[in-house]
């Protein structure tokens, strides 16, 4: 089997910074780090499983209804990712909120679907949708890295930035209030796509 | 001058292509540029020719900023003996100011000109010459007691991602200098969000330091807080003279409108700066305070004299410094009166309805920068539009 369908979504083709899909997720979720991880995991399940229960059927989709079958699909998943999430750590279900449930109008997963899931074998179609899932999780959990740090001086809740370098407790020190909000998210995708253009030629517009 | 010039021209093959520090060539043509007028000329198409390039341009606008600095250095030691009880000469007051301002000015150019000198090296262009003017008003714009630290980020932050991503100077949509403050508003907002007043040493100060009856509560806030009279930092009544000549506390440049005044002259007389976009921010904060006032609840924050609003906070210095800014004002001349009465008008109405920020003038700023190239566009399209009709008919 091909091994670029795997590599080529965490890097080259990664769904956030290449093709700008599932923007929006990514800036709600990733002012800490373990409910962006959770969420990566949660699509990187539900991609996975999703395109490859459409790929085996979708030699019986009718093609003018096909949309509607992805949807139901991806929901199925999606309902039991959230039930799962629920049940097993519920504080950061109430932390993701809607975000859970909006995974289903995620753009990867619609357009991974469409552009691969349809056309392929199932296992490829599994491997892509794990492919794809991962590749958003990356940038997922570096911004989150780089905001929780700074934005509170922590990581997955644990005090990094010593204390006693705070401003309140004598040091210098002040966690950047930008961090912890949407705007400097935006910011950060924006510089993770400058730095992967400038290192990647061939993203470069004429 | 001769000498210089002979110095320079001496060291201007080593920094040329294929000479010992050829790479640096960027960084020298600046150096060189901004000591004489280069004298390259524009060989193709039809061209403004005038003396006055865009580095000349830049010095009259750090040449207008001096009152406003003066007088900031010298309110810095004033009101830094007022909060803390201490009796200081006028010229004790002046040198108090300057050891305070002076690090942040260093800071502000270090940090900004590295930046723009660095990339300029890696994208072997010339070295932009807009930080000149940034670089002088992003302190003049801080709360004097702003640790070096995040002024050094903030200026960053707006020189890369408010100016370098989009090309460099000219290409900015936003004004750097608002951006580095801006920056700092919602990065560090118990550092300058305008509730309390900023006085070198205030924040490590404990109580008993302070003079008797010290409040720390600006102007601005104390309205917001329903504030029937104004009051100073000691208690005593705050009088609009006051607010005018500026001895009050407040960002070290913006505090005094006279001084303000005096370098609006200045860009106005050399015609640096619109005075369209100036008057026009004036009338859209009276007409809107005017209505304001109209339909207010006598007593209430709405009902304040509007006159006095254009000497509180920073409307002056907003309306003379930043919204004139060429790069990132509207650009057509019908364009100017609109962007500038729309600053006016928004500034009036963030101060007044919005409870989160006292103060509205560097938000409105802000959004009409950002709304400036549609503004053009609009009127540029109508103009389209009025010429057509003229054929047609």
């Amino acid at each position: 089997m091909d091994k670029n369908i795997f590599i080529k979504p965490l890097f080259t083709a990664n769904p956030i910074t290449v093709l700008v899909l599932g923007i929006c997720s990514a800036l709600a979720v990733t002012a800490k780090l373990q409910p962006a991880c959770i969420m990566a995991l949660s699509v990187t399940i539900v991609t996975g499983c999703s395109s490859f229960l459409v790929s085996l059927i979708r030699n019986t989709i009718p093609n003018r209804i096909r949309i509607i079958i992805q949807l139901v699909v991806v929901a199925l998943f999606v309902i039991l990712v959230d039930q799962i999430l629920k049940a097993y750590v519920y504080e950061i279900s109430k932390q993701l909120s809607v975000y859970v449930g909006l995974i289903i109008t995620n753009c990867i997963l619609m357009g991974r679907i469409e552009a691969f899931a349809l056309g392929n074998k199932p296992i490829p179609s599994f491997i892509d949708g794990i492919a794809n899932g991962m590749g958003y999780g990356i940038i997922l959990i570096a911004i989150a890295f780089v905001r929780e740090l700074l934005g509170f001086g922590t990581l997955f809740g644990h005090q990094i930035i010593p204390l006693s370098w705070y401003a309140s407790n004598g040091g210098f020190y002040e966690n950047n209030g930008l961090f912890s909000m949407a705007p400097m998210a935006l910011i950060l995708v924006g510089i993770v796509v400058w730095i992967q253009r400038s290192i990647q030629k061939d993203l470069q517009e004429k | 001058m001769k000498g210089l010039l002979n110095i320079v021209n001496k060291l201007k093959p080593t920094f040329s292509k294929g000479g010992k520090f050829g790479w640096l060539h960027s960084t020298f043509d600046a150096f060189e540029t901004f000591l004489f007028v280069p004298s390259t000329v524009t060989t193709k198409g039809a061209h403004v020719r005038d003396c006055v390039d865009l580095k000349r341009v830049m010095s009259v606008v750090v040449l207008a900023l001096m009152p406003a600095l003066a007088f900031g250095i010298w309110n810095v030691g004033e009101q830094h003996s007022i909060a803390f009880g201490l009796d200081m000469t006028f010229w004790q007051k002046v040198w108090f100011g300057f050891l305070k301002v002076l690090p942040l000015i260093i800071v502000s150019y270090v940090v900004g000109l590295g930046i723009e000198f660095a990339s300029a090296q890696i994208r072997g262009h010339e070295v932009n010459e807009g930080f000149l003017v940034s670089g002088m008003i992003i302190p003049l714009i801080m709360p004097v007691d702003v640790p070096l630290w995040i002024l050094a980020l903030a200026v960053a932050f707006a020189v890369i991602i408010g100016k370098e991503i989009f090309g460099g100077t000219g290409m900015n949509i936003w004004n750097p200098a608002l951006l580095a403050r801006a920056f700092v508003f919602f990065a560090y907002p118990s550092k300058i969000s305008g509730d309390t007043i900023w006085i070198e040493g205030l924040s490590a100060a404990n109580q008993s330091q302070l003079a008797d009856g010290f409040s720390g509560a600006t102007p601005l806030a104390q309205l917001a807080n329903g504030a029937q009279e104004l009051v100073t930092t000691t208690g005593d009544h705050l009088s609009f003279m006051q607010m005018f000549i500026g001895n009050i506390p407040g960002a070290i440049g913006e505090t005094s409108t006279i001084a303000i005044l005096i370098g609006a002259v200045i860009l106005i007389w050399t015609g640096v700066a619109s005075w369209k976009i100036m008057i026009s921010c004036v009338a859209g904060a009276v007409a809107v305070g005017l209505l304001i006032n109209g339909i207010a609840a006598p007593g209430t924050y709405a009902d304040y004299p509007v006159w006095q609003h254009l000497v509180m906070g920073g409307f002056a210095f907003g309306a003379v410094f930043m919204a004139t800014d060429p790069v990132t004002s509207a650009q057509t001349e019908r364009g100017k009166w609109i962007y500038g009465f729309l600053i006016g008008a928004m500034t009036i109405v963030i101060r007044v309805f919005n409870p989160g920020y006292p103060e509205g003038m560097m938000l409105a700023i802000l959004l009409m920068n950002t709304f400036a190239p549609l503004i053009d566009y609009f009127v540029i399209n109508s103009n389209i539009k009025k010429r057509a009709k003229r054929i047609a008919a």
